[in-house]
């Protein structure tokens, strides 16, 4: 075992896996980031429709609301199918990395969406109510009020949850986008041992996710005052 | 009518309910120009929920409220949007918003809703701020200021609205003994310069002495109104008695 | 879009849909239970062990949830024959979610471990109950009401995110049966759909029996939504 392991060592640590490594770790990061930045931006905005109270918005508040819970009880796994199949339908010759980062922010966007929710009912009762005995509008107790007071306590989870997300996107290996896992089964098929293999990969996913991890629970203490 | 409008405010049967409990059971009551008047009672007797229906936060669901003769629709946002303009209310948990430091927690309202010129609106804050002994917190942020400090920042809050009339709900309840003269202060001066106040409050003796006419309620109904004197010393109904009595002897 | 959806076809394979749903629910049972050991004796260990086991146990959650679960399955399944163990594809998938997710449970318990408040404990022990008494009528009460929405929650997302892991291996829950069944007549859209349905359902009957259960037997207040 040791033996082997010596002789595939040099082989596999050679100048081009390793350049396929770091481009597949560039991969990883990216559409996780992609995905995330644009799921967090959809995400406010669904947030932000739950608030608006009134009988014109309702469809649009029911839909807000389906599309929450609904991506929340899918597995990202069957996401990632359901949007390549889709866009397979719809726009033949899409990129994988594309499908990938659609899956991504739909996903994103359900779980943060949850999140900020969670954010904008921190916010104590009584300083909306005094906001409004003082003629606010919705709109303007939103902006002045919600978002201001309940972005601290917004941020350190969905932080948490995007940086928790590098590691599921290991998935997207399934449907061939050459990210880290992907890249992964690969060098194994190519006969490097899976001990090495595995233990590498998970070594890479280590160094990306636990120093982001450790930011955010800085930012967590920097932000509760 | 004519005999109507000399009322400021007139609330008339109203009932109210928060959620299945009905909290308000045909209130009645009146409220003249210039004039103090203090609402008194048990705990759960609807007092606070008096001043949130009169600016629509608990709106009444029978009844009608009535201001300078005219009637208020809650469903309407014009007819609410013009009694939130006039009436303002000071919280028991003073409800600074906590984002902002004191200079933006007065002048929010006046800028953004009231759209005075922003020279105007800082002027009248800092005149009002130091008014109520806070020139030199302009910059602090509630969590930074003691409760009487933050009460009084709330009132200073709601006269920049320059509102005819001023609701203070149980505004020293919340507070530590020690802060509550200081909150007491700015309310008597602002009694003296005839500011129309309705005023819900604990504090007996305050009571007794900065209002014109005290309002007795129990279990969501006016059990008995007149002047401080009658209340207090003559109190006609056995309720209004029994409770006086119980409060004074603390 | 011309993507004709052929329904009627993609329904009759919902029986062996269904059959993967059950195995779905098996392998986050199985996973949650081995999971909550796991948790429970590591988050004992990390409070009430010595400084090395303290520290071993740290390493294990640091590392566990600092990489996919999806390598670390496959570093069981290709990695560990190197060493001559060879587990098979289940054995493989259930151990790697158990030490997975048991890494994010010893977390979530240890929490419960901590919140057990001491002037509970004397007030119970002024009141003259044996060490037993106050374990089982004041602390495991306590912790159980404490840490139960928390882990509700954490086995609806291991019915959600970790099972369909199955399907990467070649374990044929849910996911995996669809991937199959939709290459038969190529209904791919219609076929994640339904599957997708099944999880949504799985995961509300989940969430409505665990709530329930909270509020009937330790009086918590769990949301379904």
């Amino acid at each position: 075992m040791l033996e082997r392991l010596a002789d595939e060592i040099p082989r596999f640590f050679s100048w081009s896996n390793m350049i396929l490594l770091g481009e597949a770790m560039f991969i990883t990061l990216a559409m996780t980031l992609l995905g995330c930045v644009l799921g967090f931006a959809f995400a406010f905005v669904i947030a932000f429709t739950r608030q608006v109270p009134g009988f014109l918005t309702l469809p649009l508040r029911t839909v807000a609301i389906l599309f929450v819970e609904v991506f929340r009880r899918i597995p990202f796994l069957v996401v990632l199918f359901l949007v390549l199949f889709f866009i397979q339908a719809v726009a033949r010759g899409t990129s994988l990395f594309t499908v990938a980062v659609v899956s991504i922010c739909i996903y994103s966007t359900a779980y943060i969406a949850d999140i900020i929710r969670g954010g904008f009912e921190s916010v104590p009762r009584q300083q909306i109510e005094a906001a409004r005995a003082m003629n606010f509008s919705h709109l303007q107790i939103l902006g002045t009020i919600i978002v201001p007071q309940s972005w601290p306590v917004v941020l350190p989870p969905a932080v948490a949850f995007m940086v928790g997300f590098i590691k599921d996107t290991s998935l997207v290996s399934q449907i061939g986008v050459f990210e880290l896992t992907f890249r992964a089964r690969e060098l194994n098929n190519m006969g490097f041992s899976g001990m090495l293999v595995f233990g590498v990969i998970a070594f890479l996913y280590f160094a990306i996710s636990y120093p982001l991890t450790r930011c955010g629970q800085w930012l967590e203490k920097r932000l509760e005052r | 009518m004519n005999g109507e409008t000399s009322h400021h405010l007139e609330i008339r049967g109203a009932r109210a309910s928060y959620g299945r409990a009905t909290v308000l059971k045909g209130v009645d009551l009146t409220l003249s120009k210039g004039e103090v008047v203090a609402l008194i009672g048990p705990s759960g007797s609807g007092k606070s929920t008096v001043l949130r229906m009169v600016v629509g936060l608990t709106p009444p669901s029978e009844g009608e409220v009535r201001l300078d003769g005219e009637a208020v629709n809650y469903r309407n946002t014009a007819s609410l949007r013009r009694v939130r303009d006039r009436i303002a209310v000071v919280f028991q948990q003073y409800n600074l918003f906590q984002n902002m430091d004191v200079l933006r927690n007065v002048t929010i309202a006046p800028l953004k809703i009231k759209k005075v010129p922003r020279q105007v609106a800082m002027t009248n804050a800092e005149r009002v701020l130091a008014k109520v002994g806070l020139a030199d917190k302009l910059n602090a942020y509630p969590d930074e200021l003691s409760g009487g400090q933050q009460q009084r920042v709330a009132i200073a809050r709601a006269l920049c609205l320059n509102p005819e009339i001023l609701l203070l709900d149980e505004v020293t309840s919340a507070l530590d003994p020690e802060l509550v003269n200081e909150v007491l202060d700015t309310i008597r001066d602002l009694a003296a310069e005839g500011m129309t106040m309705l005023i819900v409050s604990h504090e007996m003796a305050f009571v007794r002495e900065v209002s014109k006419r005290v309002i007795f309620m129990d279990d969501g109904l006016v059990v008995e109104a007149g002047g401080p004197a009658d209340i207090f010393d003559r109190p006609k109904k056995k309720r209004t008695g029994e409770f006086v009595s119980k409060i004074l002897r603390h | 879009m011309n993507y004709t959806f052929q329904w009627g076809v993609a329904l009759q394979h919902l029986p062996g849909l269904l059959e993967g749903a059950q195995l779905t629910f098996i392998i986050g049972f199985l996973t949650f239970w081995g999971a909550s050991l796991v948790g429970l004796v590591m988050a004992a260990l990390k409070t009430f062990g010595g400084p090395v086991v303290r520290r071993l146990v740290g390493a294990y959650v640091i590392f566990f949830t600092n990489t996919p679960a999806l390598v670390q399955i496959w570093f069981l399944y290709f990695g560990l024959p190197d060493v001559g163990i060879v587990w098979d594809k289940f054995t493989c998938m259930l151990i790697g979610l158990i030490l997975n997710s048991g890494a994010y449970l010893t977390e979530i318990i240890r929490a419960g471990f901590i919140s057990v408040r001491r002037n509970e404990i004397e007030a119970a022990e002024t009141l003259g109950f044996s060490l037993i008494q106050q374990i089982w009528y004041v602390i495991v009460p306590h912790i159980a009401k404490t840490i139960y929405p928390a882990l509700a929650n954490f086995f609806i997302v291991i019915l959600v995110m970790g099972t369909s892991i199955g399907s990467v291996i070649g374990v044929q829950e849910l996911t995996s049966q669809a991937k199959d069944l939709a290459t038969v007549d190529y209904r791919y859209l219609e076929v994640f759909t339904i599957a997708a349905a099944i999880y949504v359902i799985l995961t509300f009957v989940a969430s409505i029996t665990l709530a329930l259960v909270g509020r009937l037997a330790f009086r918590v207040r769990a949301k379904i939504f």
